[in-house]
């Protein structure tokens, strides 16, 4: 569906000879296999239980590679690979089914933003520890009242000589309860304009005064938490960037969360390695060569059309990046799209499946499509609503006049 | 191959850009239209445009062509959906020149190509009969006798007809109306005995035309192909035409967006700016987010008919699905957000909306190619 390259260099070509036989040496057959369930996806931490031993060990040998991160700096444990490069592994990876062997908020989240603004040390510390899958990070953003209008949130951080006190609460935290550690916005200036007073912080979860309470989902999990802060005690030197200035690094952290979740709209299966359309000509069959119910055969199709579309276009913006053009502002876009179109795809498929989809139980099982229908509607909010997207395009792109 | 322009292309887009502004604009088109020009373009400017390398775009240098393939024809035709420039390109150098690359003889290629680059010659397809695109349907007959063929039949919606000095028409050697086989493809002159034509005139103000064959006589050396294999042809001069449309569609898009979007910067009413209201906003960057699809999918399509690509034929076919679609909500949505001018004669905004409904017909609209991919994907 990408743009194939019609001819490359003969560096590539040898390293993706090479790249070909490492992973056909090193990925164990088990990671060949598609994703099912949540329990497929390693995220790392301190308190991972791997599923099985194959699972460790491709993290492993993974990420003594840097390949878990395949575009970081080699001198903190990335893989050092150039675009192209890294575009060859993941064809290569493709190719054989591979399974990431890591997905983590620090990858597609802290990690980027730590290496742009991180201080030496800071950089040091934690972005190994990612690489690795050793230390696993949640977002601490949202609060009870500051969800789209982010920069009015009010959890407060006081100086207090050699360390922040940090006091109040966050809501919506992804695997708050799972975490090792959060990266946090708090506000230090009291008396400036919204955005000018906020801080960028980072702290273990384990701190005394941080607690999480767990809060269920429709889709019957309960991946995120209220977390609350209670006189967390927090070192200075985990302070990122400088103080008042944590909203730059806010912002930017957000665009890679936006491409992270637009993105989702392709890699996500819903219901198995089917498309919808083979699906639907399992389930309903054909008349005449067409699909027998003739108004879900044009919903389908349009959808599979936009989604096509959508993928030409990730493409189309990661070749302008590499060429030096600006892509900055398309974030939002592809998070707005990417985000409808995955949303698009699981009403599909729930309707392609009929009563068969609407199976639902406490311990849903490997693939029950109504928990993940239920998951995919959280697309448009989480990371910033589909609405925010379209204002940030309104604004930023458009350059249309606010009031 | 990646979906970025390279330098040469730039530098092509840039010069074409410059030159339908300039020398094809909005204006031309409407003082056509008011005056009733009979020929509907300015051959003089079609000269110039030949010369910029346009009619031979997809001709290569052997042939007096320019050789700049598709990605090459869709840069030019954008900038002629951003301009509305009255032009024969998509008749003569896309579809007339597509036909005889692939099913002239080389004595066609030797004469005709060289007249088609540098704008003498003027080709128009005649194929479709049926209101709603359907190509294979084809119930015109040819008739093959002593070394000749009779023609007999009725196209329309003939783009430049009433101007071709050269026609391509689909005739049927043999099988029923619809089958893929039997279909043949000849090139007819114009002026030839029995060729009526009746210019049809349209709401976008371009040119069609009837065509009306009895009894018309050509000789066998004009097959265009073989004989009843003619599909094969026809479908690649209208996935070729289709994917030049796209581009155009994409043009169309993107300047009445972008007019659409200086209007909303502007206009006031209540005492703001009407672009800083949401439910305008909301439309507008939705739409952003459907023209840059359309922009991907665009060259995707041409780059995939420049490298022969298997799979060309499902990309053109979700370019044209995406720009027809797309240029009919983007012109929609500029007459709707200028409100009452935008329903003015005197306005520019409602010839983009015209344009678009007229290309999206041509060659096959939204549901057409919906219909048709479904079929590509097994459904
Ligand atoms: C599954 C999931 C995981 C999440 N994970 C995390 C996490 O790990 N960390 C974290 O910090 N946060 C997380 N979030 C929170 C998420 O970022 C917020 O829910 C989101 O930003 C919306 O904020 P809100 O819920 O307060 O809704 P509100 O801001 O109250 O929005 C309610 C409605 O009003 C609309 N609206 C609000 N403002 C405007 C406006 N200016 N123009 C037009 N419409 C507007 C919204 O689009 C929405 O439709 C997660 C959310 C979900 C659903």
């Amino acid at each position: 569906m990408t743009a194939q390259p019609q001819t490359e260099t003969p560096a590539l070509e040898a390293f993706r000879r090479e790249v070909r036989a490492w992973l056909e040496a090193n990925c164990p057959p088990e990671m060949r296999q598609p994703v099912v369930d949540d329990s497929d996806v390693c995220w790392g931490g301190r308190n991972w239980k791997f599923k099985n031993e194959a699972q460790k060990v491709w993290l492993e040998r993974m990420a003594e590679r840097g390949w878990t991160v395949p575009e970081w700096p080699k001198e903190y444990g990335g893989g050092g690979l150039s675009k192209d490069e890294a575009r060859i592994l993941r064809e290569e990876m493709a190719a054989l089914n591979c399974r990431p062997p890591l997905t983590s908020f620090g990858i597609s989240m802290l990690g980027p933003a730590l290496l742009k603004y991180g201080s030496e040390a800071q950089k040091r510390e934690h972005i190994p520890k990612i690489v690795r899958g050793e230390i696993r990070w949640c977002q601490g953003y949202s609060e009870p009242g500051a969800g789209s209008d982010l920069a009015s949130l009010k959890t407060r951080a006081e100086d207090k000589g050699d360390h922040f006190l940090v006091n109040g609460s966050k809501i919506w935290t992804s695997y708050g309860d799972k975490a090792d550690w959060i990266f946090c916005l708090v506000r230090t200036d009291f008396t400036a304009k919204k955005q000018e007073g906020i801080s960028f912080l980072l702290f273990d979860m384990t701190t005394p005064g941080v607690s999480t309470r767990p809060i269920r989902l429709i889709s019957g999990y309960s991946p995120f938490t209220q977390t609350f802060f209670d006189n967390v005690k927090v070192p200075k030197e985990n302070l990122v960037g400088e103080l008042n200035k944590g909203w730059t690094i806010a912002k930017y952290l957000l665009t890679h969360e936006r491409n992270m979740i637009g993105g989702m709209g392709l890699g996500l299966r819903v219901g198995g390695t089917m498309t919808v359309g083979q699906l639907a000509v399992k389930n309903i069959g054909l008349a005449n060569g067409r699909l027998a119910e003739t108004a879900l055969r044009t919903e389908i199709a349009r959808f599979e059309m936009d989604a096509q579309a959508f993928a030409l276009t990730m493409s189309r913006i990661q070749d302008e990046a590499k060429a030096g053009n600006e892509t900055g502002a398309m974030s939002s876009m592809l998070k707005y799209y990417g985000t409808e179109l995955n949303k698009r795809r699981a009403e599909l498929m729930m309707s392609v499946s009929g009563t068969e989809g609407l199976k639902f139980s406490d311990t849903p099982s490997e693939g029950d499509l109504a928990p993940i229908w239920l998951r995919t509607r959280a697309n448009s909010i989480e990371g910033g609503t589909s609405e925010i997207q379209l204002n940030i395009i309104a604004k930023n792109v458009l350059r249309l006049p606010s009031r | 191959m990646t979906l970025v322009l390279n330098e040469d292309q730039l530098m092509f887009r840039d010069a074409a850009k410059r030159f339908a502004a300039e020398r094809a604009p909005i204006s031309q088109l409407r003082e056509l239209r008011d005056s009733h020009d009979p020929v509907g373009f300015k051959r003089d400017v079609w000269k110039e445009m030949a010369e910029m390398g346009w009619a031979g775009v997809l001709i290569p240098e052997e042939f007096g062509g320019f050789g700049f393939g598709f990605v090459g024809a869709g840069l030019i035709a954008e900038e002629i959906g951003r301009n509305l420039s009255a032009t024969p390109f998509l008749s003569t150098a896309i579809l007339g020149a597509t036909a005889l690359l692939k099913g002239g003889t080389s004595s066609h290629k030797e004469t005709l190509l060289p007249q088609i680059a540098s704008g003498e010659a003027i080709v128009a397809l005649a194929s479709d009969e049926r209101t709603r695109h359907a190509p294979l349907s084809i119930s015109a007959t040819a008739t093959s006798s002593a070394g000749k063929y009779t023609l007999n039949g009725r196209k329309l919606h003939v783009l430049d007809g009433h101007v071709a000095d050269w026609l391509i028409v689909s005739a049927r050697t043999s099988g029923d109306a619809n089958a893929r086989d039997g279909i043949s493809l000849f090139l007819v002159n114009a002026k030839a005995p029995g060729v009526t034509i009746t210019r049809m005139p349209i709401v976008d103000s371009r040119n069609a035309a009837y065509v009306e064959l009895k009894d018309v006589s050509v000789s066998a050396e004009d097959l265009l192909g073989e004989v009843d294999k003619g599909a094969t042809i026809l479908e690649a001069v209208l996935d070729a035409g289709r994917a030049v449309l796209a581009a155009e569609l994409l043009g169309v898009s993107s300047e009445a967006f972008e007019r659409t979007l200086a209007y909303l910067r502007e206009r006031e009413q209540f005492g703001v700016k009407i672009g800083s209201f949401q439910a305008l906003q909301h439309r507008a960057a939705h739409l952003f987010c459907e023209i840059e699809l359309l922009r991907s999918v665009c060259l995707r399509a041409l780059q995939a008919l420049d490298a022969q690509e298997p799979s060309a034929a499902r990309y053109v076919c979700l370019a044209k699905a995406r720009a027809s679609e797309v240029a009919r909500i983007a012109t929609n949505e500029a007459v709707q957000m200028h409100g009452g001018i935008g329903m003015t004669d005197e306005f520019d905004i409602g010839f983009f909306m015209k344009r678009a409904r007229a290309a999206a017909e041509t060659f096959g609209d939204a549901f057409y190619h919906t219909d048709r991919y479904a079929q590509m994907s097994g459904y």
